[in-house]
């Protein structure tokens, strides 16, 4: 059919030497789980998944502090998270016994919320703290579990937070 | 062995079949955790919100944040009267320490919540060329850092401004949603630290999920609707001047 049929034959075999090579590039170098579920690597979902947490969530410090809890009933702060306040206990959560959260400067965590603002909900309780306390740390005379000052009500329990 | 056409017959779906799970990689980790099964968003509770900031510093701390940047952050919101087209906003640190005492000069002063909007439709997802970031089964628009080559468009595609470029890694940073936290059944850190209730997570294919009773009773309004990204972050009592 052709007279000089050879180069073509060489051109072909170059071409599929070169497909070979290809797809088996491709198949090394694109991640087993790219296209997975759409176009990127499947395995990135797992990965995000696997990271672990800093703040432990309520329930896990609720499991023990039982006593902060009953506390907690019995004023506002009830819908207040542990972690809130205390900040990141996932560490103790899972060593409770050397891993201790710090002592809370009262005078600060309180104000973060507390601290009179125009632009805060006109029904949630604001201080200016300079006139209302002059400096001094709320739990001089708020319990911050249960923050209302109820004259009738038992002082601190000794246990309470230490537990 | 001979290959007849009886045995290549049997041997063609059988390696159609291997193939199939050569593509699909390695199972899942969690085992309890269907990715069919959810489809995740935020309520965010303008009225509820203080501006404590809680949230901004629980987001840096669970996710390792670097100081400066923000996966989230409070805007204080201060309109005069009438022009609500020219709201004052602030944003010192993203709020994350809290916001200075403002006097009241007769306008209206409020705070927003922002985060990733994780829209179902994101503008960031559909310009990243090498297919390293996504929305997941589950509706949560996640980065892949190994597979990042930190080219910005995703940055500015995003028309919420929920993205960055992570100094360090020099890859694409956003809001994860705290995938590795609520696929373990928590709440996100900012979720859990918001002592009002002003920031709710919101399982939108789980017909228990309280989110749908308050979709029912509420005006609800999600960022920036004219763009059409299928937000999924909902604004209960969000003011006109709000953008």
């Amino acid at each position: 059919m052709f007279k000089d049929i050879e180069h073509l034959v060489r051109l072909a075999a170059v071409m599929v030497i070169a497909l070979v090579a290809f797809a088996i590039l491709r198949t090394a170098v694109v991640p087993r789980s790219f296209g997975q579920y759409g176009h990127y690597r499947g395995a990135a979902i797992a990965e995000a998944a696997a990271r672990p947490v800093a703040f432990a969530g309520h329930d896990t410090c609720e499991a023990c502090h039982t006593d902060v809890v009953d506390q907690k009933k019995q004023g506002k702060h009830v819908v207040v998270s542990c972690e809130a306040c205390h900040g990141a206990q996932a560490r103790h959560a899972d060593d409770p016994a050397s891993v201790k959260p710090a002592k809370l400067d009262t005078a600060v965590v309180c104000a973060r919320c507390h601290e009179a603002n125009s632009a805060k909900p006109k029904g949630f309780p604001q201080v200016a703290t300079a006139d209302h306390s002059g400096g001094l740390a709320c739990d001089t005379c708020h319990q911050p579990h249960r923050p209302r000052i109820d004259t009738s009500a038992e002082t601190k329990s000794a246990t309470e937070g230490k537990k | 062995m001979e290959i007849t056409r009886r045995r290549l017959l049997v041997l063609l779906p059988a390696a159609a079949v291997a193939w199939k799970f050569v593509l699909a990689g390695t199972p899942e980790a969690s085992p309890n955790y269907k990715l069919t099964e959810h489809w995740w968003g935020m309520l965010i509770d303008i009225p509820k919100c203080i501006g404590c900031g809680g949230c901004v510093r629980a987001c840096a701390e669970e996710n390792d944040v670097p100081e400066g940047y923000y996966r989230t952050w409070i805007e204080r919101y201060h309109v005069t009267d009438w022009k609500i087209e020219k709201p004052e906003v602030e944003s010192p640190n993203g709020g994350k320490q809290g916001f200075p005492l403002n006097q009241d000069s007769g306008g209206k002063n409020f705070f927003v919540p922002k985060l990733c909007n994780h829209c179902a439709e994101s503008p960031c997802t559909q310009v990243c060329p090498v297919g390293a970031t996504f929305v997941t089964p589950d509706g949560v628009v996640l980065v892949d850092k190994s597979y990042c080559l930190g080219c910005r468009y995703c940055v500015q595609a995003c028309p919420y401004g929920c993205r960055f470029i992570n100094p360090k890694t020099n890859t694409a940073e956003k809001c994860s949603l705290c995938y590795h936290r609520i696929t373990k059944g928590l709440t996100t850190a900012c979720c859990e630290v918001c002592p009002t209730g002003a920031r709710q997570l919101a399982d939108l294919k789980n017909p228990k999920d309280p989110i749908h009773e308050f979709l029912k009773t509420h005006t609800v309004q999600v960022l920036k609707p004219h763009m059409a990204t299928g937000a999924k972050v909902f604004y209960n009592g969000m003011d006109g001047s709000v953008r």
